[in-house]
């Protein structure tokens, strides 16, 4: 049995079956990870193109690694800004990437909805490394494995993403993903910072960041964004901090069992006091193995598929 | 030259004309309106049009020909061509061209290019020099040229302090302030501001983006005294405002785009750039609005607000890809499939929005089926079911979501200027 599509261009939409399997199967691959000898021979003869129209050295090293540990024949192509800019349009770039005879493209573009259009030009598999502030699957697969793996489940447990939820693809992601595995998902930021009907999908929101973690087992608390809108999203970061950040006496006096995930990396001082955040590196560390585990979990079930 | 067209029925609301009859045309001119023989006219070329029927030619308000600038997108005269097959005898011309329709000079070029042309081209001037924001065009000798209205379309007039002096120095041209409503600090986004924009992950533009600019320009013109028309409509709220506006006694007028009227922001998720104008597809709720000012006469003209772009352009990421549509050879078949077939509008009222009310808001004469009367005449067949192909668009440019569209009701033939477009083909007559 495998995935029940060719891409994947988000986890809006994607089967209960598949983020299952793909879960389990990146457990397989994180075994292999601990291994001595790091490599399989899975994809072997495939050519997949890191197509990165936007700077993201850690997904895409990421996403390297884990072509790599596949036995995958990679490509690199960065670029960033607008095609036309740079005097070739986008579906002139794409027809020449595949004129090489492309298995995979995992594609990362600020403009949402690339990876649905690359579908329409190209015959290749697409997996979505983020589109604009639309979705992020990889991500938001990988932030589910990680709570997975430290609490035993998804079902049923209250997990609340904090942050800048309108300005991160992140958020997206792990709402539709977290929704269909059966977790009750809400999110916490000032009110300038959450999307328009946002409670339409089905989240709660809070602007209370102390309620938000008595409410709740986990928090993945995103990394604000230092440099968008300076000033007119949140009148200043000690603001931020002081209202929305994380610190062991709020640990202490709303929630002492609650998980703190982070994917990183950390503003100290802003979203996650320091210790917090020293607390917490650890469990980012870890996410960065989990984070290749994932994705040879996805590349190897869409690449394994006819 | 004579042409007899036969076994019409003639409609014109601005003359409570609606009778079935025949008419001949010597010249240009209308000469005859009865029952006529044809073999008493051996020489006229007739058309049997029985139960077509014959109205004062279209007029589109709000086109974009990209001439002066951008010829590979559209001309003066291939927006013409495009405009006489979509049943329209008279445009207007939008003033964002390069240079813009800023002096007299571009004025008289746009016309000198469309003289030998059945469709009329009127030249909508800039408010301000360059369409930047900054001093008053010079709007006199504009007018004197041949401009017909003013308008920064493409962004809102920059200031309240310019568009205070717009509307006061336009009364002496006697022709109306064309706004594009978006507050600029609001824009920039590429599609609607809704639970859509909030799935999909698109930056997007709010609706009181332009519900704000529209309030502005009505308060301004109730204390100007001044004349402002309200482009492409596209939210609830401003309709409502125009509507209370003009219960107050306001100058003010209103169109709306066949697209905000047919399409709502569930479109978007395709992510097809197609998609993607200015104002953006709004929600439901705004489209029935919409269709509710056309109904009681908040909205009083349909206008297309064509924007001709290359594909390469649209084919663009689309965040990048530019805004607009082409439109003036879908708008009629939109308006008489969506709202004229489901009883939404009356024949009457769909030619007061498509031909009279255009024409009376920028002051233009009305055409009339009229013995002694120039003919300036559009021919519909309500009954004509066919498949929009954009390939066969005399528009030099293709971009529409409405390609493969299916349609019932469209224009067979238009009269002006002593030509008849039948066919797909010009004849002088
Ligand atoms: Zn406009």
């Amino acid at each position: 049995m495998g995935l029940s599509s060719k891409h994947l261009l988000g986890l809006n939409g994607v089967p209960k079956e598949d983020i299952q399997l793909i879960l389990d199967t990146a457990i397989t691959f994180r075994e292999v990870l601990d291994r001595p000898i790091k490599k399989v021979p899975t994809l072997q003869g495939q050519t997949i193109v890191n197509l990165f129209f936007e700077n993201s050295t850690r997904t895409r090293l990421s996403f390297e690694l884990a072509e790599k540990r596949l036995s995958a024949d990679t490509m690199n192509f960065t670029k960033s800004g607008s095609s036309a800019a740079k005097g070739e349009s986008f579906k002139d770039t794409v027809r020449n990437i595949e004129a090489m005879k492309v298995d995979m493209i995992v594609c990362r573009h600020e403009s949402a909805g690339i990876p649905n259009y690359l579908t329409q030009i190209s015959n290749a598999k697409i997996i979505n490394a983020g589109d604009g502030l639309h979705e992020h699957p990889t991500q938001g697969l990988l932030d589910m494995y990680s709570i997975r793996e430290k609490v035993g489940k998804l079902e049923g447990l209250n997990i609340c993403i904090v942050g800048d939820i309108a300005h991160s693809r992140v958020a997206l992601s792990n709402i539709y993903g977290l929704k269909t595995m059966g977790a009750n998902v809400s999110v916490c930021g000032p009110t300038t910072m959450i999307p328009r009907k946002l409670e339409e999908l089905g989240v709660k929101v809070y602007h209370n960041i102390d309620k938000a973690m008595a409410e709740n087992d986990v928090l993945n608390v995103l990394r604000i964004q230092l440099e968008r809108d300076a000033g007119a999203l949140i009148p200043s970061v000690r603001e931020y901090h002081n209202y929305f950040g994380i610190t062991e006496e709020r640990i202490e006096k709303n929630n002492p069992n609650i998980l703190i995930m982070h994917p990183g990396p950390i503003n100290r001082g802003v979203e996650l006091s320091s210790e917090v955040a020293d607390g917490a590196s650890q469990i980012i560390l870890n996410q960065v193995t989990n984070g290749v585990a994932i994705r040879m979990a996805v590349l190897y079930l869409l690449g394994s598929k006819n | 030259m004579e042409i007899l067209l036969k076994g019409l029925r003639l409609l014109n609301p601005y003359q409570d004309l609606d009778i079935t009859s025949d008419i001949l045309i010597r010249d240009g001119v209308i000469e005859k309106i009865e029952k006529i023989d044809s073999s008493k006219f051996p020489e006229a070329k007739v058309y049997d049009l029985d139960g077509k029927i014959c109205v004062p030619g279209l007029y589109d308000m709000h086109v974009h020909l990209r001439e002066p600038g951008r010829e590979d997108k559209e001309t003066v005269i291939s927006g013409s061509n495009s405009a006489a097959a979509g049943g329209f005898t008279g445009i207007a011309c939008m003033p964002n061209t390069d240079p813009a329709i800023d002096s007299a000079e571009v004025v008289r070029f746009i016309i000198d290019r469309s003289k030998d042309h059945l469709v009329d081209v009127n030249p909508i001037g800039a408010v301000t020099k360059g369409r930047k924001g900054e001093a008053l065009a010079p709007m006199l000798e504009l007018t004197d040229a041949g401009a017909v209205g003013f308008s920064d379309d493409g962004t809102a007039v920059k200031t309240a302090s310019i568009l205070r002096n717009a509307l006061e120095y336009s009364k002496m041209a006697d022709a109306p302030i064309i706004e594009h409503c978006e507050d600029e600090s609001l824009a920039g986004g590429a599609m609607n501001e809704s639970f859509v924009s909030t799935e999909l992950g698109l930056p997007s533009i709010p609706t009181v983006a332009e519900d704000l600019i529209v309030m502005r320009g009505i308060l301004m013109a109730e204390y100007t005294g001044g004349k402002i028309h309200i482009a492409h409509i596209s939210s609830k709220r401003s309709v409502e405002l125009v509507r209370d506006a003009k219960q107050r006694g306001i100058d003010v007028t209103a169109e709306a785009a066949p697209h905000h009227f047919t399409l709502t922001d569930e479109s978007v998720r395709a992510f097809d750039t197609n998609y993607k104008m200015n104002p953006p597809l709004r929600e439901q709720k705004d489209v029935d609005a919409i269709i509710e000012g056309l109904q009681d006469g908040t909205i009083d003209c349909i206008a297309s607000d064509h924007a001709p772009h290359t594909i390469e352009e649209k084919e663009m990421e689309y965040i990048y890809a530019p805004n607009g549509i082409v439109g003036l050879e879908t708008q009629l078949a939109l308006t008489l499939t969506e709202l004229y077939h489901s009883g939404k509008l009356t024949l009457e009222q769909v030619i007061e929005k498509l031909s009279i009310n255009p024409r009376k808001i920028l002051n233009l004469e009305l055409p009339k089926i009229q013995v002694g009367e120039k003919a300036n005449l559009t021919i519909l067949d309500l009954e004509h079911k066919f498949k929009f192909a954009v390939k066969s668009s005399k528009s030099r440019s293709k971009n529409t979501p409405f390609d493969g569209r299916e349609f019932n009701g469209k224009a067979i033939a238009v009269i002006n200027n002593s030509q008849i477009y039948f066919e797909s083909k010009f004849i002088n007559i």
